[in-house]
């Protein structure tokens, strides 16, 4: 595979991933029988925003604007490490599922500082309840990948989806659904979609990631939402690669099957979106439990 | 217009003003007490100016379910008066609104602070002081300890809503105690009302809480019909429970959608809200506006329905009532959405007959309040609408019982339309007849509203009270949220939704 088509997907990961928000809200809006939003309403948004300044409160400090820059600044560092389909990520080493976890996790750690920063109780219950759930996220994600990279013996992510088996007979693919399977739920939690939380709702009291962005506005939330939608392509892509070990060759068709399947990935959060109603919060550590059995299940079996 | 002392009524029957200074406080404490215990419900208490001495009377009207009447109980006080909210919790609200009004002290009342900030009325009857006191700013409950954080919401708030403030007293996501501070949108609508007739009553009246225009427009008309002595026409009679039970419809669906909105659960939330519209527009098409206003006026209804749009009536309200059961069906057979309804907000029974709630959330704790069948007035009196309950008081209580009055009222409506009485006579003249006092229920789709009058010795209005349900049931809500997770608010909210400007009048 030649490294020009790893940066013809990395550009087209920065391009497309605000489509992913369209194709979601379209899907939602097909089932709710609206009309619903253009699916280029995210890129009017975005336009919208960036062309914007930002308010800031005299309360605040430097760590309150930093923090979106920043978090936008790790999301892309982590993107380069993500593959997509069997295209390898235009940078990777043994081990950079870690850089790309913790990339994220310094994103959002910068993020709780600047809700923090705000000293408004809304924005402190959001950082909470977002470190809540992503510290229990992060074993789940690590112990799924771990599985994939003991099914196909690679070290790095780029590696791992690479060489994972391409047809369904493979032995190994129940594993590999099963993990997927576990990285699909991950990617519910981590990306604030129902059922842990709710991205369209207006009840500051109920949400998790939007309570801790209430304060920042005009080109600072520009930054959080681009990086949000860049963070929901990296896992889209990582479940695709799972579900949908795609393979030709001819690169061109195997960079139109890693996009075609990250988008079937939107489209199958819709429909979850569509079909029932958020967990309490109470119960969404359940969930994450549940991804956590998926994914040590997948382990023991991919290491029997 | 002194009070009578203690007299039982029917619904908007009226009663002459008494001469004597009433009952004693301590008979007045103990028929109330008594009564409360009994199962009757406190319906108002208030204070009237007296004209014969420098003192004022205190009022207090209960429904009495059992014998189906009303009693109204007067007796006179000074500045101040032992409190009855320690005995009648129900009291608690009534007691600080007589205390922010007239500035009449109940001593030993538990939490006794502002709950509109309005400026006191002054018992002369003239103007009241321009000292205005500031909404909001007063003392309030606090937790203190380790971990313990105080979240402030509102009074501006995310949605299109109205304004009111709520403080949580939280540890961890847990809420220990929630205070609900309102009167945002105080107008003074009683204070206008009681100062006589003008042509703008009407319209004070329809917008006092502008999703119950119906309920309380008919309960305005009763009392100046019970005053007038005027019967509406049977076929008015008819068209107003049309409107009254289309208002239920209407809102009530629209709350199904609201709450299924705050789940996350997106298809019924769309479908519902799509048809509230739906049956906002068949209320349009009798008045000409989706709220009914301009249709209920005294003596009668503003407008009547002729052939032609009984039958379109009848053709549209089939095709909602398919579309609203099956969003409605979607909604409760979804295990998720049902997970989420259930045992959240819990009121007790006994809570709830304690602290007086009425309407949905009364009847969502197990209590048979309903006006409807147990004080039946206007077409009521013919067509019986049963009375739902469900007895668990928690969300999916409150969501089960307007899905319960969903399906009665489209029944009611149906067989209203089926045989409309024909007569068509004109609104009556109306002539108040002086010295009179009345009170008069309706059930509203949030529950119990009354209004209590009186006339001046020219039959002019000199007194007006109005109670909507969300007087009683805002503290309802407050006792729900005990030891609720505080991301469960705004769902229990919705299943109250209450009214911020009926509560402030």
């Amino acid at each position: 595979m030649t490294p020009a088509f790893s940066f013809v997907s990395f550009g087209l990961a920065i391009t497309l991933s605000p489509l992913l928000l369209g194709v979601i809200q379209k899907t939602k809006a097909f089932f709710a029988g609206r009309e619903g939003a253009p699916l280029m309403q995210p890129y009017f948004d975005f336009v919208k925003l960036f062309r914007k300044g930002g308010v800031y409160s005299r309360t605040t400090s430097w760590v309150f604007w930093a923090g979106p820059i920043a978090n936008l600044a790790a999301a892309l560092l982590s993107l380069t490490f993500v593959p997509l389909g069997r295209i390898p990520a235009p940078a990777a080493f043994p081990g950079d599922v870690f850089m790309v976890a913790y990339s994220l996790s310094l994103g959002r750690f910068l993020m709780v500082l600047a809700a923090l920063d705000t000293g408004s109780a809304f924005e402190g219950m959001g950082a909470s309840r977002e470190v809540r759930f992503s510290l229990l996220a992060e074993p789940v994600f690590f112990v799924s990948v771990l599985t994939l990279a003991v099914v196909t013996q690679g070290a790095s992510l780029s590696e791992i989806y690479g060489t994972l088996p391409r047809h369904m007979v493979h032995q190994g693919i129940s594993t590999i659904w099963l993990a997927g399977g576990a990285v699909a739920l991950v990617l519910l939690v981590e990306n604030a979609r129902i059922p842990v939380d709710d991205p369209t709702t207006h009840l500051e009291l109920t949400m998790i990631h939007e309570a801790m962005v209430l304060d920042h506005g005009g080109i600072d939330i520009g930054f959080v939402q681009y990086g949000a939608a860049l963070k929901l392509w990296m896992f889209s892509a990582l479940v695709a690669g799972a579900f949908f070990p795609f393979s030709s060759a001819r690169p061109f068709l195997e960079v139109m099957g890693g996009i075609g399947g990250v988008f079937a990935v939107a489209v199958a959060v819709g429909i979850v979106e569509s079909s029932m109603a958020r967990l309490r919060l109470i119960r969404v550590p359940q969930l994450i439990l549940l991804a956590g059995v998926l994914a040590l299940m997948a382990l023991l079996w991919a290491a029997r | 217009m002194n009070p009578p002392i203690l007299c039982s009524l029917r619904n908007g029957e009226t009663a002459v003003c008494s001469q004597e200074s009433g009952v004693s406080f301590e008979q007045f404490r103990t028929l109330l007490g008594k009564g409360i215990e009994a199962g009757h419900r406190l319906s108002a208490l208030f204070v009237v100016p007296d004209d014969s001495f420098d003192g004022a009377r205190l009022v207090a009207v209960l429904a009495r379910p059992m014998s189906g009447d009303l009693q109204m109980i007067g007796c006179a006080v000074g500045s101040s008066y032992p409190a009855l909210t320690p005995g009648i919790p129900a009291a608690h609200w009534f007691e600080r609104e007589i205390f922010e009004q007239w500035g009449i002290r109940p001593e030993g009342h538990p939490w006794l602070k502002p709950i509109r900030f309005q400026p006191p009325r002054s018992r002369s009857g003239g103007r009241p002081s321009l000292l205005l006191p500031t909404v909001g700013v007063t003392e309030f409950f606090r937790v203190e300890g380790e971990d313990v954080h105080e979240v402030a919401v509102g009074p501006v708030h995310a949605g299109v809503i109205e304004p009111g403030h709520f403080r949580f007293q939280c540890h961890g996501e847990t809420v220990y105690h929630l205070e609900i501070s309102l009167g945002y949108q105080h107008r003074g609508i009683e204070r206008a009302v009681g100062e006589g007739n003008s042509p703008r009553m009407r319209h004070y009246i329809e917008t006092l809480a502008g999703d119950s225009t119906i309920g309380h427009a008919t309960a305005y008309c009763r009392v100046l019909e019970g005053l007038a002595g005027v019967r509406p026409s049977p076929r008015a009679e008819a068209v107003r429970m049309i409107a009254a039970e289309l208002e239920r419809l209407a809102n009530h669906i629209g709350d199904l959608g609201a709450m299924a909105g705050d789940v996350g659960f997106l298809p019924a939330a769309s479908y519902c809200g799509r048809i509230r519209g739906d049956v906002l527009n068949l209320t349009a098409e009798l008045c000409g506006n989706r709220f009914g206003r301009g249709l209920i006026v005294p003596g009668g209804t503003g407008f009547d329905l002729d052939q032609t749009l009984e039958s379109e009536l009848k053709r549209r309200l089939d095709d909602i009532e398919a579309d609203a059961l099956s969003a409605i069906e979607q909604l409760f057979e979804t295990p998720s959405v049902l997970a989420r309804f259930d045992g959240v907000g819990e009121v007790s029974e006994s809570l709830a007959r304690q602290i007086g709630l009425v309407g949905v959330a009364g009847r969502a704790s197990g209590l048979p309040c309903d006006v409807r069948s147990e004080f039946p007035y206007g077409f009521y009196q013919f067509v019986h609408v049963p009375v739902c309950t469900w007895g668990t008081g928690d969300c999916l209580a409150r969501a089960l019982v307007r899905r319960m009055e969903i399906q009665q009222s489209f029944a009611a409506i149906r067989a209203l339309l089926q045989s409309l009485p024909a007569d068509r006579s004109p609104p009556a003249v109306m002539t108040l007849a002086p010295r009179r006092w009345v009170a008069s229920l309706t059930e509203g789709w949030r529950g119990e509203i009354c209004h209590v009058a009186a006339t001046d010795d020219e039959g002019q209005l000199a007194f007006y009270k109005v109670v909507d349900p969300s007087f009683h049931n805002w503290f309802g809500l407050a006792c729900a949220m005990r030891d609720q997770l505080i991301s469960d608010f705004p769902l229990c909210n919705k299943s109250f939704n209450l009214s911020y400007c009926g509560h402030d009048l």
